[in-house]
């Protein structure tokens, strides 16, 4: 279990001070695959960061299981760091090595003999699907390709946690789709705790089974995935859940102050099949209009959510009182700032 | 000039070129190679603290020693080679017991080439992407492991380039050493050349000097490109 007590990080530069991070606390248990997601600048590379102490907190603590790892001398430090490894954005492949002698190097570090290294490595090689490049240059692979060599690297010391610092962001959406699920497989199969740093919302609903929504390097929103997705509290939580819902993309005039707003959202598959808002205007003559619609597909599972619009509050309210009984959905009344 | 020369000074350079030239070509890539190996030696540790003891390096450094450092490099730098030469001729006693001949030359010409040398290191290891050496860090490498296995390894291919700019440098340093009884093509250029007016002479040498540069450079970037693998295929 990873514990984040208190944590704040403050760069200070030439034009002031920066802080990074203000005052996070964050707690990823084992076997998580656990997202954290903002925008850019909103501190994710340098919390993810401190978790290996790449980055040393200016306040708080990062504790793995009963370890504080602030408190680790240099060489204990190093020791930690075969057991939490980290994959990168940019791959970070030695451009000098092949493939196979990449994936060997943190055992070369760890001082593991070399014959029992290059069995290691070729075996992981094998596990990310990428054997026959053993020989081959990190400039000869595509980006997809390296960044599997770099898993296989990352995975060489047998770690129990993985840091994921923007992995997939280098990549097209159909590489990026391979990679994730490759990280997912890793999860499930070998039981490591991953971390994936993102700004995309599609990575986290593809893998992750938390998530936490950093702004300003501050944690404003977490939980699981299901939850922040179907009922966002904070207003990075609705940026991010709603990308395409803003006043431009639906026109300012449905959104003026008289408008009456409710979302809906889906979390059975089955329910989003039913037409219930057809049969809230027949039962109830309640013509809504529909706004805003959408599905995603989280873990394998539909989840649809929709904004209606009324013309009064008394339609939206008793819309709201033939919704709540059906089974599989969840509604709630929006202010105008979605 | 050239009208000066006379069938007498034909036959004479070519006496000159068959006695001579052979062992010249011999002495100056002696001095040349030995020089530039010493100031490689000297350079490279000297290069390496300069990038790993930066106050943002890999395992800094009190900054006094990078200050010495520094200093020694800048000030051997802009001291004049020929200065030079006369300011190391104690230094050239004390180690070699004599201040002129083959042997002689090779310590001014390390004095002028190491700071050179440093300076070549520090900007090869320079050029390594730094998120590789925070990879490795992320990996639990030592400060010595990042040198060793990452840092060197790495800027192979450059530190082959600027090892041959080094060599190409230290090749024209050493013909100037011939004004001070160094030995090699610069002492016959300056000898029969420039004190007993055999212009042919001079010429033949600097022509055999511009084949060796020609030479070292060629085998140094086709060295240098076969090294790199970051270029395809
Ligand atoms: N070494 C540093 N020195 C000074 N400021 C820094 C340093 N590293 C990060 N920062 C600042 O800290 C803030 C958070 O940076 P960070 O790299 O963690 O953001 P991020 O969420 O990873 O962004 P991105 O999605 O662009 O990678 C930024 O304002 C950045 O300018
Ligand atoms: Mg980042």
């Amino acid at each position: 279990m990873i514990t984040i007590k208190d944590l704040s990080k403050t760069f200070e530069t030439k034009a002031g001070q920066v802080e990074a991070l203000k005052n996070i606390n964050l707690t990823i248990e084992d076997g998580d695959i656990y997202g954290i997601i903002g925008m850019s600048g909103a501190g994710k590379s340098t919390l993810v960061r401190t978790i290996n102490m790449l980055e040393r907190p200016t306040s708080g603590q990062v504790v793995i299981n009963d370890t504080d790892i602030g408190s680790l001398s240099d060489k204990e430090l190093r020791s930690y760091r075969r057991k939490v490894t980290m994959i990168f954005q940019g791959f970070n492949l030695l451009m000098q090595r092949n493939c196979l002698k990449n994936v060997c190097f943190p055992l070369e570090l760890a001082g593991v003999p070399k014959d029992e290294a290059r069995q290691k490595a070729l075996k992981l090689l094998e596990l990310v699907e990428l054997k026959d490049k053993a020989k081959a240059y990190p400039a000869q692979l595509s980006g997809g390709q390296q960044q599997r060599v770099a898993i296989a690297r990352a995975l060489a010391t047998d770690p129990d946690i993985l840091l994921c610092d923007e992995a997939t962001s280098a990549l097209d959406p159909k590489t990026t789709n391979s990679i994730l699920d490759l990280i997912r497989d890793i999860n499930k199969k070998l039981g490591i705790t991953v971390i994936v740093i993102t700004h995309q919302m599609s990575v986290v609903e593809n893998i992750c089974n938390k998530v936490a929504i950093l702004e300003n390097g501050s944690i404003v929103e977490e939980g699981t995935v299901e939850e922040v997705f179907a009922n966002p509290k904070s207003d990075a939580g609705r940026r991010l859940v709603y990308p395409d819902f803003n006043e431009e993309t639906i026109g300012e005039n449905v959104l003026d102050s008289n408008t009456h707003i409710l979302r809906v959202v889906f979390n059975e598959s089955d329910t989003a099949t039913e037409p219930i808002i057809a049969k809230l205007a027949k039962e109830t003559g309640i013509e809504a209009n529909i706004i805003y619609a959408s599905t995603k597909s989280i873990n394998n599972k539909a989840h649809g959510s929709m904004l209606l619009t009324f013309k009064t509050a008394d339609e939206l309210n008793e819309a709201i009182k033939f919704l709540s009984p059906v089974s599989g959905i969840t509604i709630q009344e929006v202010t105008k700032n979605v | 000039m050239f009208n000066f020369i006379s069938p007498e000074d034909w036959e004479f350079a070519v006496k000159v070129i068959q006695k001579e030239f052979l062992g010249a070509i011999w002495d100056t890539l002696y001095i040349t190679i030995l020089s530039t190996l010493f100031a490689i030696l000297i350079g490279l540790p000297l290069g390496i603290i300069l990038v790993t003891g930066d106050k943002k390096g890999i395992r800094p450094v009190p900054s006094f020693i990078l200050v010495i450092v520094n200093g020694i490099i800048n000030i051997l730098r802009s001291v004049p080679f020929l200065i030079l030469m006369i300011l190391v001729i104690p230094v050239t006693r004390a180690i070699v017991g004599t201040s002129i001949g083959t042997k002689a030359t090779v310590v001014p010409l390390v004095f002028a080439a190491f700071p050179f040398a440093a300076r070549l290191v520090e900007s090869s290891l320079r050029e390594v992407n730094p998120n590789i050496i925070e990879m490795a860090q992320s990996m639990g490498a030592s400060p010595l492991q990042i040198v060793l296995k990452v840092l060197i390894p790495e800027s192979v291919p450059s530190l082959i380039s600027n090892a041959t700019i080094a060599f190409t440098t230290v090749l024209g340093y050493s013909a100037m050493s011939g004004i001070l009884g160094g030995g090699g093509l610069g002492k016959i250029a300056i000898n029969y050349g420039y004190y007993r007016y055999q212009t042919l002479i001079m010429i033949f040498a600097v022509i055999l000097l511009i084949i060796v540069v020609q030479v070292f450079q060629t085998i140094g970037t086709k060295l240098a490109i076969k090294s790199d693998k970051r270029i395809k295929n």
